[in-house]
């Protein structure tokens, strides 16, 4: 490989790393933050790449729009449907626990999914979306560099956020509402209240990483949404990243997609008759790093740790 | 100041509560003390707002808070610890006690996106009192570990210490010294006193621990097989017949009180 092409492969790597390390820190929210098990990650993602897709394409008669309207829009509108779909999903979910949440979320994800599918009106169905570009598409600036940067800033605009929310007493709440909810509602806190702005919080992150996504890749089809690519791996990333620790989640996507991407290049590798067994050796391959990581180190490559104090003692 | 009115609980073909009416005076340490299954944790939830009652009315200050949920109780002044301690494990101990004033306005997202430095400012109050409240437990030396890690007597204290992070008026306290040696046990006793006296709060107990009872409680309500079987101080509730038969033992008449009472046992109840 020469030396452009290993600069374009890494900052390929990179941009989708930051992609999936947005979602990272929406479960982060969910899960490490307020212990919501959300298992239907990729509902949320999949909402926020077709929202920006059909806001900015340019206008298709085989789906609804495109408005051809400014990548910023288009990420603001991947924002706002995810948050209304989390704020249906977490109105309907808020009293359940979180077994329950599991459940129900999953099913809202294949939902999604097989709505995407079905409504050609809307989405162009199983043919996708295309043509979505990237910001300053037909600029001197448009290059994959410079989408690298914008999704960098992103993760760190995101990680700021959510950092800071993990430090204040917001952040508190859910914590002590994650390890014991009896004592918390003793404590004064509405449970229900406090779940349900978490949940939407972490599904709104979710779905700005779907139309990061969408600008990366700049094609859409229901198949990118499946379980495997929208949940699995995002969890196993936050898992192995640390739980609970916004750097984790960082650190755990790149790690897991460099496994993840580097084990493509191998099975590459492999004769065109075991390309089948490639992909499904890929699947197993992660299923047992999630194995080894949780049993050498449970608590992720970052553990969590409570967040200094944010007021200086006086 | 809380008058619990005629209250019954029913789960499935249980009777944990039967027609059980008393009230707590305020500025009083009223004790409720009965044997296992006798209905007093049920009463406590009824109370706390875990789950209302099959029948009966719960009044605090003559507001009839029957059924309202715990958070709501909270605001009104009403708190509880647990009979298990329910610590925050994987938060600081200063952490456990800083979730819990109220109005805090870093608990409103935007504002601690937004106004960052009146959300730090407002925590450094918080831990002004957290600092008292550490020192009045003698648990200021783990202010920093997590919560998961202390022992079961000082999860005990840190519970109690919960409740003085807000201005209370009302605690329930569930069995606050099971578990808990005798060395520790006394420092609970005394911080519950301390916090009647010194900042007026006013307890309801629910312990097996005769000592403690007997140091704190007046008065005292006996409960068993879900009813109230008799109220007073300790000391008048010594001589209580019914009250030896079900429950204190003590001294070779309240061993006899119980073994005569073992045939109705065989005859059905739940034991």
């Amino acid at each position: 490989m020469e030396l452009s092409g290993i600069a374009s492969y890494l900052i390929s790597f990179l941009t989708f790393a930051g992609v999936y390390a947005v979602l990272a820190l929406g479960l982060n929210m969910q899960w490490g933050f307020t212990g919501q098990f959300n298992i239907g990650i990729a509902g949320f993602f999949a909402v926020g790449a077709y929202t920006s897709a059909i806001l900015t394409t340019p206008s298709s008669p085989a789906y609804l729009g495109g408005f051809g309207m400014p990548f910023l829009v288009g990420l603001a509108g991947a924002v706002i449907a995810s948050t209304l779909l989390g704020v249906i999903v977490g109105l309907i979910t808020a009293r359940l626990r979180t077994d329950y949440l599991a459940i129900a979320s999953i099913g809202i994800a294949e939902m999604v999914r097989l709505f995407v599918k079905n409504e050609d009106w809307l989405t162009n169905g199983v043919r996708g979306i295309a043509g979505i570009e990237r910001p300053f598409a037909d600029t001197l600036l448009d290059s994959p560099l410079t989408y690298l940067v914008i999704v960098a800033l992103f993760v760190a605009g995101v990680y700021f956020l959510v950092e800071r929310a993990y430090a204040s007493p917001w952040g508190r709440v859910l914590r002590a509402i994650r390890e014991n909810e009896p004592a918390t509602a003793a404590a004064g806190k509405s449970i229900a209240g406090f779940r349900l702005q978490a949940f939407v919080l972490g599904s709104a992150i979710m779905g700005l990483g779907g139309g990061l996504y969408a600008h990366f890749f700049g094609f859409l089809s229901p198949e990118a949404f499946m379980p495997l690519y929208g949940t699995f791996l995002v969890w196993v990333m936050l898992i192995a990243g640390g739980s609970g620790n916004n750097r984790g989640a960082i650190l755990g996507a790149v790690l897991v997609w460099g496994v993840w991407s580097g084990t493509e290049l191998l099975t590459g590798m492999l004769p065109s008759e075991h390309a089948t067994q490639g992909a499904a050796l890929r699947v197993l391959l992660i299923g047992v790093l999630l194995q080894v990581i949780l049993v050498t180190r449970p608590e992720g490559v970052l553990p969590e740790k409570p967040p200094r104090l944010i007021a200086r003692k006086r | 100041m809380i008058r619990i009115d005629n209250v019954s609980k029913a789960f499935g073909g249980l009777q944990a509560v039967r027609g059980v009416s008393f009230e707590v005076a305020q500025g009083s340490i009223t004790g409720l003390i009965g044997p296992n299954g006798a209905g007093k944790s049920s009463l406590f939830n009824i109370v706390a707002g875990l789950f209302p009652p099959s029948s009966g009315r719960v009044l605090l200050d003559g507001h009839d808070i029957t059924g309202l949920p715990p958070h709501k109780l909270f605001h009104r002044g009403l708190v509880r610890t647990f009979q298990i301690p329910h610590e925050f494990s994987r938060m600081t101990v200063r952490e456990n006690l800083m979730v819990v004033p109220p109005g805090q306005s870093g608990e409103n997202l935007f504002k601690t996106w937004l106004r960052w430095d009146k959300v730090k400012q407002q925590d450094s109050e918080v831990l002004d009192r957290v600092d008292d409240v550490l020192k009045f437990l003698e648990i200021t030396h783990v202010a920093d570990e997590l919560a998961g890690n202390l022992s079961g007597g000082q999860k005990k204290l840190l519970d109690l210490g919960r409740t003085m992070m807000t201005d209370a008026k009302m605690v329930l306290l569930d069995e606050p010294g099971a578990g808990v040696n005798r060395t520790l046990l006394g420092k609970i006793r005394e911080a519950i006193l301390r916090l009647n006296r010194e900042r007026g709060y006013t307890f309801c107990v629910i312990e097996h621990d005769m000592d403690l009872i007997s140091a704190l409680c007046e008065p005292v309500h006996v409960m068993a097989d879900g009813e109230l079987i008799a109220s007073g101080s300790m000391e008048a509730l010594r001589q209580n017949e019914e009250v030896r038969e079900a429950y204190l033992g003590g001294g070779a008449s309240g061993r006899m009180g119980e073994t005569a009472r073992q045939p109705s046992t065989d005859e059905g109840e739940p034991s």
